[in-house]
């Protein structure tokens, strides 16, 4: 693991002053301990995309030097990229981590859920995600979401209580003060934990790059077959994509989220380096879920229709 | 067309060049009308932090409203009812960025629930932009804001005079208001209160200078948010550590590695150091200082390090590490108190009392006064505090806690009253007296005069 250097700006005004990153890095280990301290079954939802790779390694360095005293979940839509999938095995033997995996692919199976038309099976993570936090009786889920990513996400607490049914209702959200955070909750509630919060996409690839933290290649510029679907770069692959209207062509792309192939679009991109792809998204005049999420698009409240069933 | 980010690199870059900047924590507060989405809106669109897919949506819902501009109101308006109602019902938090610094905007509606909102807000802010209307100047509305502000200790206070378009950009409307509300403020103890004319509609003054306005010589709101300086000298107060979690590896590597995780809510640890442990009284010296992951000489708030202590004392979550002057640990609490919940507050409630990372049992025994938050009179003889209400309580804990006075330290003299049945969040608390400057009594010869505040 490689440690931060603490960069003194603005010392016209105190020798004292914390960077924005090194701001948010201790507000999120603050958050990870809190939860250490106080529930019995916290794990952390590890998707192997960015903001999950980085969670992670603020609670490694946040228990430091003991191990992380989570357990990982994911939930396997079964339209995954190979690479991510590597990536998630490495990390979790690197580190002497355990690991559940919830199957979408087992529901399908035995009828809990049932194949969408488009073929699309993010929005299905909801059932197996809340089946895995009640058979394994999860009090606290770490999610990576970020109040930057959606007008709904917005709203969201840092410590957000979700009723027996998984469900959150932002009318009835506790206020949230100083540092203060509430994480009490009846049997059968848990509480989605979202220690970044605070962070922005940029936050989170500067981060990135002043750890040095690995990410799955797929998060840099390579070839791959791809073809046009929604105004996206999707990739070619068995979940039902391309349709014979759909000519497949070999681009040089890279993604900017990593989720459910099925709905997770590519960028055009040369970016090669931690450094290209922050001068990209700087000057990206998209969104990143605008960007590469269709399932965002599906309609204004998407999102918060989603959150409302128990998404996270 | 996929999305191709090459082909936008020519694109003005909304954040600079991508370094390490400072973070600055600001709220909101505005009446019903007073345009603050609109202003939040503005400053999000002209400091280009909106990007064009987020646009796109605006003008898009916009348009089907029937609306000829797009209404950049819609930009922070997040939820469904929101949407429908045409209004904001709940802290929102919104994040932009410019080359010099970040910032993060609770976004507190003015209307519905306003205390609670905005005491949530301000909680956390270093910042406070209270808006009015040039039309209206201070209402009562503004009032409780700057009331809100100074009980929360917000450090620096904005007034925003909007609708300058309104009132033809006039000077002495602008100068009328910004006096009668500075000396509002000071009597609140607000020690720095900025005034700044503008029109979020049209955008003078918050990003861009006004053309309309060649008499006002003073910053943007932008950019005095921009130059506003950001936290305290850590160097001039005591250091205040909560342990939150005891780390022992008991690794091979780590055998007798006994680390105290925490965040400093104030002040500057070294290594050397003397401390005292409260509330047992305990004391030793700082060993070592781990900066996750990396040992360190010193640490500062609100940096997350572990510390090592010389000597092997009992220490737990919720105990406070202290170096300097040190708290007196106790079971009696005085407290100005923010009411958060529908179910109300009375004398003799059995609550939760969480403070740092310690939580007690605790029991209300007076509610000394409700405080009229328009005239800040006290109002004595409350049978029990309301949602939104602010109060003055007394309470005693079951065990010793080490409070300092909230206008000393926000983070270890704040606290939470929660309901041990199901948990819920009641109470905000304050500890010690409201306000310092001000000296409020229920003699009926003062109330309601708002001569007595200006």
């Amino acid at each position: 693991m490689t440690t931060a250097t603490h960069r003194l700006l603005d010392t016209h005004e105190s020798p004292f002053a914390l960077s924005h990153l090194d701001a948010l890095e201790a507000e999120s280990v603050h958050i990870f301990r809190e939860v250490a301290g106080e529930f019995e079954r916290p794990v952390i939802l590890f998707s192997g995309g960015k903001d999950s790779i980085v969670m992670l390694h603020l609670a490694l360095k946040a228990f430091w030097p003991a191990p992380v005293p989570f357990a990982l979940l994911h939930v396997d839509t079964g339209h995954n990229f190979p690479e991510v999938i590597a990536y998630r095995d490495r990390v979790v033997a690197q580190y002497g981590l355990r690991l559940h995996v919830a199957h979408v692919q087992d529901f399908i199976d035995d009828g809990r859920l049932r194949e969408r038309p488009d073929g699309t099976r993010n929005p299905l993570q909801t059932v197996p995600l809340l089946d895995a936090i009640e058979s394994n009786k999860f009090d606290a889920v770490f999610g990576g979401g970020r109040r930057d990513e959606e007008k709904a996400r917005a709203k969201e607490r840092v410590f957000s209580l979700r009723d027996e049914f998984g469900a959150w209702d932002p009318r009835r959200q506790r206020p949230e003060l100083w540092s203060l955070y509430n994480g009490r909750h009846a049997v059968g509630e848990h509480v989605r934990v979202f220690p970044l919060s605070n962070w922005t996409e940029l936050d989170v690839w500067q981060y990135i790059e002043r750890e040095r933290i690995e990410l799955p290649e797929i998060y840099y510029a390579h070839e791959r077959d791809v073809f046009a679907r929604d105004g996206m770069w999707l990739t070619a692959g068995e979940w039902g994509g391309p349709k014979e209207s759909e000519p497949v062509q070999r681009r040089l792309i890279r993604y900017r989220t990593v989720g459910d192939m099925s709905c997770t679009g590519a960028v055009d991109s040369h970016a090669a380096t931690i450094a290209d792809v922050i001068a990209e998204i700087a000057a990206s005049r998209l969104t990143e879920r605008g960007a590469t999420r269709a399932d965002d698009k599906l309609s204004e409240a998407a999102m918060e229709d989603r959150k409302r069933e128990g998404y996270f | 067309m996929p999305t191709d980010l090459q082909a936008d690199s020519t694109a003005e870059n909304p954040f600079g060049e991508a370094s390490a900047t400072a973070l600055l924590r600001f709220a909101t507060a505005g009446s019903v009308d007073d345009g603050k989405s609109t202003l939040v809106g503005r400053l999000l669109h002209d400091s280009k932090s909106v990007l064009a897919d987020q646009l796109e949506a605006v003008e898009h819902a916009s348009r089907s409203r029937g609306q000829e501009a797009p209404d950049l109101a819609l930009l922070t308006d997040g939820l469904r009812a929101e949407r429908e109602q045409g209004i904001t019902i709940d802290v929102a938090y919104r994040y932009f960025a410019t080359p010099r610094r970040r910032f993060i905007l609770a976004d507190t509606p003015g209307h519905v629930q306003y205390t609670r909102n905005m005491v949530t807000g301000a909680s956390t802010a270093e910042l406070a932009v209270v808006l009015v209307d040039a039309r209206n100047g201070v209402v009562e509305q503004t009032r409780r804001h700057a009331a809100v502000a100074a009980l929360l200790r917000v450090p620096h206070v904005v007034l925003a005079v909007n609708k300058m378009d309104l009132v033809e950009y006039a000077e002495p409307v602008f100068a009328a208001i910004a006096e009668e509300f500075t000396a509002y403020a000071a009597s609140l103890g607000v020690r720095d209160v900025v005034a700044v004319p503008i029109s979020a509609l049209a955008g003078d003054n918050v990003v861009v200078p006004s053309a309309h306005m060649d008499w006002y010589g003073g910053p943007t709101l932008l950019e005095h948010l921009e130059t506003v300086p950001v936290g305290t000298d850590p160097s001039e107060e005591p250091a205040r550590f909560p342990v939150q979690y005891v780390i022992r590896p008991q690794s091979e590597e780590h055998r007798d590695y006994r680390g105290y995780a925490g965040q400093l809510a104030s002040g500057v640890l070294r290594v050397g150091d003397p401390v005292t442990v409260l509330p047992s009284g305990h004391t030793s010296t700082v060993a070592g200082i781990d900066a996750l992951g990396r040992p360190t000489d010193i640490a500062w708030a609100p940096q997350s390090v572990t510390v090592r202590l010389a000597d092997d004392i009992d220490i737990s979550r919720g105990d406070l590490i202290a170096a300097g002057q040190a708290p007196v640990p106790t079971k009696d609490i005085v407290a100005t108190v923010a009411h958060l919940n529908e179910r109300p507050l009375r004398a003799g409630d059995k609550v939760l009392l969480k403070h740092t990372t310690r939580t007690v049992r605790a029991l209300v025994k007076e509610i000394s006064y409700r405080i009229d938050i328009t005239t800040l009179e006290q109002r004595s003889g409350a049978e029990g505090l309301d949602v939104n209400d602010l109060g003055h309580v007394v309470l005693r804990t079951a065990e010793p806690l080490a409070l300092d006075d909230y206008s000393a330290n926000r983070r270890t003299g704040s606290f939470l009253l929660i309901d041990p049945s199901d948990g819920t969040t009641l109470t905000a608390g304050m500890a010690g007296e409201a306000f310092d400057t001000v000296r409020i009594t229920t003699d009926d010869t003062v109330s309601g005069d708002e001569e007595d505040w200006v």
